[in-house]
């Protein structure tokens, strides 16, 4: 802490605030106070007091040696942190968390975020509007305090409150025992006593033609053959920062079997040789969260051979984090803002190091990838595409979920094969092949094969695989804005054309009658010119709902 | 088509273009370019003539590449490229001025733009660098709605914050956190709700900011400007100078229009690139401000003299208006009488750290060959002369042997009884950059400040128990064979004797009366012995002290007997406290040494000076600041001639030295304002401020720098060279010299170090380094290169020192530890800075510092009024709680007359350096009873509501 001098300095000087202190050293206990911990101590506090007050923020800075401002920079970025201003009053000890992304927002949850704030006592509920939390299948999706309810309504939050369950429960998937019961962890096993040769488990993925699952489909084997070939010490960084409106496939998957993409990633340890292991979960993902800990703790416990320190760390909602360098930033304990590259990831990551980042999902794929050969998985695929792909599937679908399809599949065939056709009453008008980022596509377009590389050519991407398909009833130009607005909400504030862009985008948007020039230009700027994806794939849905949906614009 | 530009068309190959193979060739805009190694694209285009629009970039800081304005398309690359981040690869093609660049160039400024007030020019700067962008690529009316209204903040004394002007490109976060260090600006919050704030988004005026103004000078909008809109005015003319404040002599233009400073820039000089600190960039008024002597005074009759201070609004009560003839023929006549009467003995000068080399070089001239004594001294006696004597002493030359700028480059850096960050706050900027890069920072000091949050180890010992540690290290070394035999052996003698002095000093002895844990010791002396590179850099916490010739000796036998010197950085740095004191040092302004420190009492020395000067000097040696006080007390000395020292501020025991001066029989003052020692004066010579002359001055660092005049001197008030030199004729000398330049002439020709240099060069260059002895040599960074030191033998002396206690120790009556000291915003006596608005605004008070215990023991908040008595005087001071007091100390800057910390200060010298012991005496400290109240109403924060832990 440095002396103050201002105004208020001259009289008050330069003074720990001892209850905060003491408040602060009680919550970290003996736990380390390092700079890269800075989000998880924020937590400790947001979750023990509802919120961030200046004194523990203060008192956090003189414990952990850091600036105020560095504190305080790092907790606002965040939405799962109420920084008050002095003299602001704690905020109500419940939040409700109303998702209004695209798929919620097209099953009413605006109405029901009003009716629920007419509804709640404002001294005791706080409703939130947020973005997607991952249960779009389910939509519309409002979370009470940690406790997701699908399909809400106003009476079920409402009776939510009132019984006061407000924690997620644990997801049933397979547990360690099990897992390794049915044969897992052998493969690691057998990797770590040296059974195993990690050019040939590389091989396997390359012929594979495996692709990171997270939305850029880097090749995931060309990937750790880069990062074998980089200096040492090395780290793996696992995303589960899922955040595309629309996806929820990896939570599928950690819900029902955690531990394959746990195997998938301490191989990838073991074929780097990497000195530690982070794993990045985003913080909707409560449930997720307490079952890993325990999992991790289990395989800790009766580890199949050695193993690296293994970090689970918390993001605190932001959906920038799902980037992977902002990612990396984020578990530095810093504002999750994307690094230009290059440096690369991969040669510059985490703490400096060379990093392989991948998506969850991805590694999920590598036990069997091995285990049943890359055969196995280029065998599979229509349309001339090879491989699997985890559909998450919302919108007005009769069986919206995540659906396990041949990579190529269209969204004819997707519609027709796995999700039971439109639901009653809807015709089938258009769809999101790829989350809010990846643009929209109208049903004209539905028989192109859905997989990387295949979209492009219509302005779109198929990223993460969320599929959002829209009826008759559907507006693709309020989508737009609904989908514009997020990027807005969730732009790191970095680099003027995101930052300003999307605002301004906005604002054009919100208007009856587009100014279709000036937001091309502006889109044009937007994707050339941003740092990162995040302010490149924006303009996307706003560009194919002026081009693909003429008819929306004509007055 | 040329032959060159056919050439050119082929496209790059070594062999067309020279074929210097560390050159990367590739193409800009068509044309055939070749970049340096680890240059960035836009660096690359602006050696070659391209301009890129570029707001977020400033050269010299970290290119972050968020603004966007300079993205070029390199073909082959999905999305467009930041120039000045990206460097261009060998055959690259890179497009700047592309349909598509352009394109995004000018939406990014376009955006920018919309969000300006009134989507237009800057209010607040003539020169925005978004409005030159958006004029050059005509950029005008934006086509986008603006962004909400943005509130200003106006809360802070020196600069205004209108983020409505902001493009957050974040120059300012990178000037506050990398640059300087301080670590004040963040970038908060996400999105369109981005915004720059200052610690926690408090005002700026109650944030932890030092004012530093790098921020303000890295704004390309003027979002940060001085307050009050000087920015506005366009100047009519920019003077590059240095800074008339610290030694750590950062070079700078002053903006001027209408005779005025409107503010003030840092420059790119060696020691500052750029950098400047709360004094430097905004303690430049005080030269205009209504209360300056610009006319000369002499005493009325009958105007007796006390010990008394007189306030400036009652001068006119003592002082009456004369002409300049009246004035000098009286203030030489009563020196001249005096001389004439009772012989050169009975006179004494104070020369100036402030004033240049030309006018110390003079002053001291004018009191060895005017007054025929010499007595003349000036403020490194209170400073760092036990230092100086040391250096002398044990490896012959009394600077430094490694610049701030090298020594920053070591593996560890000890900082000891310093406090950089308030005193040297640029050279503080280098130590913590060093700490970021890597260096083990160790602060070894009594007082935590804030440099502490940077250092890899922090000692803080208990007051006056240095010579215990640093012996105690000493010991730990021997122990663990960690000195450096070979190094010993070739290039130092007296080790012996060392060695057994060092062996009764174990750490687990000295580490409790430290009050220091003794592995810290141990550890310290490990980092320091076993590092490649090492420096010391010290301050008046060593030398400040009756033991402080012993402290900086036991500094240097550590240096010496690991071989921690005469490498790059690798040394020793006594960071010298005023902008020319070292120089004022160097060119005799001391009563032992002529220029160029040649004793007085060497009759070798004499003969030289007495025929550079042409005149017969003294042989005997003068006496020093403190014991002339004394010498005057006992009627030895009747006359003194003050150029621009403070005595009656700066001096110990002020009661003390105010009735020695109202004592004197002829006093003659030199000043820029009436200062407290004005009031005893017979005589009052109107001078020049530091912007109001040329010359040169000589920083901590050996560097001999240009001050070039900037204003004109107010009223009647008149340079000092001339005034010395009116007065020297007047005393019987027949001088003439045209100026600075003729008297630059004479020191190279009497400091054989600085022979080499010519005021010519020093106007084209600015700043050069010494030892320069031959015309165009280069100057020499790094000193005792080799272990070869300046001695008769050149080899380095240990002089192995006991530990002896401060003069005055606590007692019952006096329990408590008293230290004086500086502070950030205010220079020494407060002359200057006092009469600055800004820096009077942030700190316009007198302070004490005090352990929060200790406060509470008084049952007082802080805020509230103490009484500080020693046995000297007493005075009613404000408490400041401070919890990096330790208990039972406290700590008081000497800034404000109004309580003047050096009434209660020891006299008691150092038997060898003659300084007196400021930071050790008695005192008590009790609630004041007499007032009752505070001094400044107390603003007290509003307790915030208390968060309470939520229901588990």
């Amino acid at each position: 802490m440095k002396r103050t001098r201002g105004k208020r300095g001259r009289i008050q000087g330069r003074v720990t605030p001892h209850k905060a202190l003491a408040d602060i050293r009680q919550l970290l206990g003996d736990e380390p106070r390092d700079r890269d911990l800075l989000v998880e101590h924020l937590h400790k506090i947001q979750d023990r007091y509802g919120c961030l007050s200046h004194r523990h923020l203060l008192a956090l800075s003189i414990e952990m040696k850091l600036p105020m401002a560095e504190v305080y920079e790092t907790a606002t970025f965040y939405h799962h942190f109420d920084v008050l201003k002095s003299d602001e009053a704690p905020p109500p000890p419940l939040t409700v968390r109303v998702c209004e992304s695209l798929t919620c927002e097209m099953f009413g949850a605006r109405e029901l975020s009003a009716a629920l704030r007419a509804a709640a006592s404002s001294e005791q509920v706080r409703v939130q509007p947020v973005p997607c939390v991952g249960r779009c299948h389910a939509a519309p999706v409002a979370v009470v305090g940690a406790r997701p309810l699908e399909q809400a309504n106003k009476d079920k939050v409402i009776a939510a409150i009132a019984t006061g369950e407000t924690a997620c429960p644990l997801p049933e998937g397979v547990r360690y025992a099990q897992y390794r019961e049915q044969g897992g962890y052998a493969l690691l096993a057998d990797c770590l006593k040296g059974n195993r040769d990690r050019d040939e488990i590389i091989a396997a993925l390359e012929a594979s033609q495996l692709r990171g699952l997270g939305g850029a489909g880097f090749p995931a084997g060309k990937k750790w053959r880069i990062l074998r070939g980089q200096p040492a010490p090395r780290l793996v960084a696992v995303n589960i920062d899922e955040g595309e409106p629309g996806t929820f496939k990896d939570r599928h998957y950690l819900e029902t079997d955690p531990h394959r993409f746990l195997e998938g990633a301490l191989i990838a340890c073991w074929a780097i040789e990497a000195e530690a292991m982070y794993l990045y979960l985003r913080d909707e993902y409560a449930g997720c969260r307490a079952m890993l800990e325990r999992e991790l703790a289990a395989l800790r416990q009766d580890p199949p051979g050695a193993l690296p320190p293994l970090h689970l760390r918390r993001g605190a909602g932001a959906y920038i984090c799902g980037e992977e360098s902002a990612m990396i930033e984020s578990i530095e304990g810093k504002r999750g803002m994307p690094r230009l590259r290059p440096p690369y990831v991969a040669e510059k990551g985490l703490f400096g190091r060379p990093t392989l980042e991948q998506n969850m999902e991805t590694l999920h794929w590598v036990r069997d990838i091995v285990e049943k050969g890359a055969d196995w998985f280029t065998s599979q695929g229509r349309n001339g595409r090879q491989g699997l792909r985890s559909f998450s599937v919302s919108g007005r679908v009769q069986k919206p979920g995540m659906h396990l399809a041949p990579a190529g599949i269209t969204m004819r065939e997707l519609l027709d094969e796995h999700c039971g056709g439109m639901l009653p009453g809807h015709e089938f008008y258009g769809y999101f092949p790829g989350g809010a980022s990846g643009g929209i596509l109208p049903a004209s377009r539905a028989d192109i094969p859905l997989d990387f590389d295949t979209l492009q050519p219509h302005g779109c991407f198929i990223g993460s695989a969320a599929i959002i398909v829209l009826s008759d009833q559907d507006s693709a130009k309020a989508l737009a804005l609904n989908a514009m607005r997020f990027f807005e909400a969730e732009s790191c504030g970095q680099c003027t054309p995101c930052r300003a862009g999307a605002a301004k985008a906005v604002a054009l948007m919100e208007q009856p009658e587009w100014d279709r020039l000036l937001l091309e230009d502006l889109a044009r700027t937007m994707e050339d010119a941003s740092i990162c994806g995040l302010g490149q794939a924006a303009p996307n849905p706003l560009r194919c709902a002026m081009k693909y949906f003429p008819g929306e614009f004509e007055s | 088509m040329t032959e060159s530009a056919a050439l050119a068309s082929q496209g790059p190959s070594p062999a067309a273009t020279g074929g210097d193979p560390q050159r990367i060739p590739f193409s800009l805009n068509g044309k055939a370019l070749e970049a340096q190694p680890g240059e960035t694209i836009i660096e690359a285009a602006d050696r070659h003539g391209v301009a890129i629009p570029r707001l977020c970039y400033k050269p010299g800081y970290r290119p972050d590449g968020n603004c966007r304005a300079c993205v070029v398309e390199i073909e082959g690359e999905r999305a467009l490229a930041p120039a000045c981040c990206r460097q261009p690869a060998a055959g690259m093609n890179i497009h700047s001025d592309n349909e598509r660049a352009l394109h995004s160039q000018k939406m990014v400024l376009e955006l920018l733009l919309a969000d300006m007030p009134q989507q237009g020019p800057s209010p607040y700067r003539p020169d925005s660098e978004l409005d030159a962008w958006a004029a050059r690529l005509k950029v005008f009316s934006p086509r986008f709605a603006p962004r909400p209204p943005v509130a200003a903040d106006l809360s802070h004394p020196a600069i205004a914050i209108n983020l409505d002007a902001c493009i957050q490109c974040a120059r300012c976060v990178r000037a506050c956190r990398e640059e300087q260090v301080n670590d004040v600006i963040g970038y908060a919050h996400r999105g369109k709700h981005s915004e720059i704030v200052f610690d926690m988004g408090d005002p700026l005026g109650e944030s932890t900011c030092v004012a530093c103004g790098e921020c303000v000078q890295a704004c390309p909008t003027g979002a940060l400007m001085p307050a009050n809109n000087a920015g506005l005015e366009v100047p009519d003319q920019r003077v590059d100078s240095v800074c008339p404040y610290c030694g750590v002599g950062c070079l700078l233009s002053f903006h001027v229009k209408n005779d005025q400073i409107q503010y003030v820039t840092g420059r790119d000089g060696p020691s500052n690139g750029g950098r400047l600190c709360v004094k430097g960039r905004y303690g430049f008024d005080y030269a205009r401000h209504p209360a300056r002597l610009t006319t000369p005074l002499i005493r009325k009759p009958g105007a007796a003299k006390t010990p008394q201070l007189i306030a400036p609004q009652e001068l006119h009560e003592h002082f009456r208006e004369a002409s300049w003839e009246e004035a000098l023929d009286a203030a030489a006549n009563g020196l001249r009488r005096l001389r004439d009467d009772r012989g050169g003995q009975a006179l004494a000068g104070f020369g100036c750290a402030k004033g240049s080399n030309e006018e110390a070089y003079l002053f001291q001239k004018l009191v060895r060959t005017g007054f025929g004594t010499n007595n003349v001294d000036h403020c490194t006696r209170l400073c760092h002369a036990s230092s100086v004597a040391v250096l002398l002493e044990t490896i012959g030359s009394g600077a430094v042997s490694n610049q701030v700028a090298d020594g920053v480059q070591a593996e560890v850096i000890i900082v000891i009884g310093a406090r950089p960050n308030d005193n040297h706050p640029v050279a503080a900027t280098y130590m913590k950059n060093a700490a970021l890069r890597g260096s083990k920072l160790i602060v070894i000091e009594p007082y935590g400040s804030e440099l502490y949050l940077h250092a890899h180890k922090f000692l803080q010992l208990r007051p006056g128990t240095d010579v215990l540690l640093l012996n105690g290290m000493m010991h730990a070394i021997l122990e663990e064979n960690l000195h450096n035999e070979s190094f010993i052996e070739a290039h130092t003698e007296g080790f012996e004797a060392l060695r057994q002095t060092a062996q009764a000093y174990s750490p687990e002895k000295v580490a409790p009366i430290c009050g220091i844990d003794e592995e810290d010791i141990r550890e310290t002396a490990r980092l320091y012995s076993k590092a490649e590179t090492a420096i010391i850099f010290w301050g008046m916490g060593i030398s400040q002290h009756v033991h402080g010739t012993d402290n900086a000796r036991c500094l240097i036998s550590l240096a010496l007997m690991t071989g921690q010197i005469g490498r790059p950085g690798t040394g020793l740095h006594p960071l010298r406290g005023q902008n020319n004191v070292q120089g004022a040092s160097d060119v005799g302004l001391i009563p032992m040494v002529y220029p160029d420190y040649q004793p007085v009492n060497d009759p070798r020395a004499r003969e030289r000076f007495e025929a550079l000067w042409g005149a017969p000097l003294s042989p005997d040696q003068g006496k020093t600041v403190v014991e002339i006080m004394h010498a005057i007390h006992a009627g030895e000395i009747g006359g003194l001639y003050i150029m621009g020292e403070n005595p009656a501020m700066s001096d110990p025991n002020l009661s003390h030295a105010r009735a020695a001066l109202a004592k004197l029989d002829h006093l003659v003052a030199q000043d820029i304002f009436f200062t407290e020692t004005c009031g005893f004066a017979d005589v009052i010579l109107p001078a020049s401020a530091f912007p109001e002359k040329t010359g040169t001055f000589t920083n901590t660092d050996r560097r001999v720098q240009l001050g070039r005049q900037a204003l004109a001197p107010p009223g009647d008030a008149r340079q000092d060279l001339w005034i010395i030199q009116e007065m020297a004729r007047r005393l019987g000398l027949d001088w003439d010299y045209a100026g600075p330049e003729a008297v630059f002439e004479e020191i190279a020709q009497a400091v054989p170090s600085m022979g080499g240099m010519t005021w010519a060069r020093l106007e084209q260059e600015d700043s050069l380094t010494y030892p320069l002895e031959q015309e165009g040599d280069p100057g020499r960074p790094v000193i005792f290169q080799g272990g070869v030191f300046p001695t008769a033998d050149g080899k380095g002396r240990f002089v192995p020192a006991d530990y002896v206690e401060a003069d005055e120790l606590p007692d019952e009556t006096f329990p408590v530890i008293f230290l004086t000291g500086r502070q950030l915003e205010h220079w020494h006596t407060g002359t200057m800075t006092r009469h600055s608005r800004v820096l009077n605004a942030i700190e316009p008070l007198p302070y004490v510092l005090i352990s929060p215990a200790d406060l509470r023991a008084l049952a007082l908040e802080s805020g509230d009024l103490l009484t500080i008595e020693s046995r000297r005087g007493k005075v009613a001071v404000s408490a400041r709680v401070d919890e990096g007091m330790q208990q039972g100390v406290v700590l008081m800057p000497f800034t404000y007359h109004e309580a003047a910390a050096n009434l209660l200060t020891n006299d008691a010298l150092d038997p060898h350096g003659k300084i007196p012991e400021f930071k050790f005496c008695a005192v008590r400290v009790s609630k004041n009873e007499a007032v009752g109240k505070q001094q400044q109403p107390v603003e007290r924060e509003p307790a915030a509501p208390e968060p309470t832990p939520l229901p588990v």
